[in-house]
């Protein structure tokens, strides 16, 4: 109900002029929609947004996996390993942004990275603030890396349980070496419907992107014009100074629909669904 | 000569596990010292792991800062997601319920209609979303910031999930007994699927404390800040007092970590048992 109705809602207001009023007047067609368009701001935050997930998703995919398959064989101190991993997730990404920002990726006196690259000579680095090159990726990417690896593993790791024994046994009678071998051919396609599920929603947080990148790159002056997301760029444009509720409303409507294909087309890849009848 | 090989394997495989949980570990154990530190530790160019003495006073500082409503924000958080949970479970569970039992011939179109909302993400129609609230009047109250999130479609994928494997004999033995839809939900089912509410509950209230974009928007006014937003208005603000923003970063994880650990087994065993990948 709350997701169709402004949806719906959202596409109504984006062809109207709706300045600083939730209550539009003047229709103006598909006005919003070209302006939104032409706006290099917005395309720019769109391609951001698509070179994030296009790292993102993999990366922490293949982290969880690896933790998952590592944990997975330990004998002892399973939950011990499995609760450190997971911890991060009962963290807020504005906390966590905080600890990268103000104490990690410090920039400049003080910082982890900073005093430890120093130790080895290294020249301090402003994580945040420099363009080129842009190391303020390294910043939000491991700040994602870090609080969802471990509620994936999680899942992974219920894959893996159900995986029966016998046919690891049959792989090793059949000759199969264990490691690479086995998870190729055993492991890795036993995970399929884990691997939908998690790759599903990685992409679908993904789309969600706001907080860190609101708490690690905006200050008092207001946010920079690089690495924007299209949430925080919607949030300025509806909320901010101008309160244009009907660019930011086509905004929306553009967002939402390029997500409606990417997950189409990502679910007829995985086949998902199939399975339902 | 194998055996050697795979002893060497899992030597390496234990040291990586180790760096990989240190490192897990560093962040938290950052704010915990940032926390308890004065400024002056925080800030100096001369970082040491140990501050120079632990300054338990910054807790009492945090909660007597004018400028930080702390408290208000705390209990304005705790009745978001505590409210949020249990009107959450409640909705999600009936609704996954009827989708995975009651048979009628929209049930998959339904489904889909739900599943599409968790692929539309609810982030994206903030702007409708919040034209919606303040129309009702409802900026800057607790209606304005509960209600819009009572319901996940993500609870509701995981229950019907569940509630296709629950074993069927039960039920049927409830309905021979006759009772409806209604009373074998309630007296059957429910008091044996504790694990997936339990999982279902931790992670809907994990992400009502947690979330950021919906207080931000509709909680104007400093009244109705949560903690999420109390905490970031430190770090987008002019003059920081460092040092309280690591105690309250501290302060406003501590109710998660205490459920966490108190209920990390049950919410493993839901996920597991979810049938999320199934």
């Amino acid at each position: 109900m709350f997701t169709y109705v402004p949806l719906l809602w959202s596409v109504y207001l984006s062809f109207f002029d709706a300045h600083n009023t939730v209550s539009p007047h003047r229709f103006v067609g598909l006005d919003n929609y070209t302006s939104m368009l032409r706006d290099r701001a917005f395309t720019d935050s769109l391609g951001t947004f698509g070179l994030f997930a296009l790292f993102i998703v993999p990366a922490t995919y293949a982290l969880s996996l690896a933790l998952a398959l590592m944990v997975n064989r330990l004998r002892y101190l399973q939950a011990f390993f499995r609760s450190v991993f997971f911890l991060p997730a009962a963290c807020s990404y504005v906390v966590a942004a905080m600890i990268w920002k103000l104490s990690i990726f410090n920039g400049v006196r003080f910082g982890l990275a900073n005093t430890v690259l120093g130790w080895f000579g290294a020249d301090q680095t402003a994580w945040l603030s420099t363009t080129h090159p842009p190391w303020y990726w390294l910043v939000i990417v491991t700040v994602r890396l870090w609080l969802q690896a471990g509620f994936y593993m999680v899942l992974f790791l219920a894959g893996l349980q159900r995986i029966p024994a016998q046919l690891y046994e049959a792989a090793a009678v059949d000759g199969a070496r264990p490691g690479w071998q086995v998870f190729r051919y055993i492991t890795f396609p036993q995970l399929r419907a884990t691997s939908v599920a998690v790759a599903l929603l990685l992409v679908i947080n993904a789309f969600q992107a706001f907080d860190e990148f609101y708490n690690l790159l905006s200050d008092s002056r207001g946010y920079p014009p690089y690495a924007r997301p299209p949430l925080v760029y919607l949030y300025n444009i509806a909320l901010g100074r101008g309160q244009n509720l009907g660019e930011g409303s086509a905004g929306a409507v553009i967002l939402a629909l390029i997500i409606a294909v990417v997950t189409v087309v990502q679910a007829r890849w995985f086949g998902l669904g199939r399975r339902e009848d | 000569m194998e055996k050697a090989l795979l002893g060497f394997g899992r030597a390496v495989r234990l040291v990586l596990l180790v760096v990989l949980a240190l490192l897990f570990l560093i962040p938290f154990y950052l704010l915990v010292r940032n926390g308890l530190s004065t400024e002056q530790d925080i800030t100096s160019p001369d970082w040491t792991f140990f501050p120079s003495h632990l300054r338990w006073s910054n807790v009492g500082e945090l909660f007597d800062d004018p400028a930080v409503p702390m408290a208000r924000s705390l209990l304005n958080s705790g009745l978001i997601a505590v409210t949020t949970t249990v009107g959450t479970v409640l909705l999600a569970s009936l609704a996954g319920y009827g989708l995975a039992r009651i048979p009628y011939r929209y049930a998959n179109q339904v489904f889909y209609a739900v599943l599409g909302t968790l692929m539309v993400p609810a982030a994206v129609t903030f702007v409708p979303s919040f034209v919606l609230v303040s129309s009702l009047g409802w900026i800057s109250t607790m209606r304005g910031l509960i209600v819009p999130t009572i319901f996940s479609a993500f609870a509701c994928f995981i229950f019907r999930q569940y509630f296709l494997g629950f074993p069927g004999e039960l039920e049927d033995a409830a309905k021979v007994d006759g009772l409806g839809y209604w009373r074998t939900y309630w007296r059957i089912v429910v008091p044996n699927s504790k694990p997936v509410f339990a999982a279902v509950s931790t992670i809907v209230f994990i992400g009502a404390w947690n979330s950021f974009l919906w207080p931000l928007v509709i909680g104007q006014d400093k009244s109705a800040w949560t903690v999420q937003v109390a905490l970031s208005t430190f770090t987008t603000a002019q003059v920081v007092n460092i040092h309280e923003l690591f105690v309250a970063a501290a302060v406003s994880i501590l109710p998660l970590l205490l459920v966490f650990l108190l209920l990390q087994r049950h919410i493993v065993a839901g996920i597991e048992r979810s049938g999320i990948d199934d």
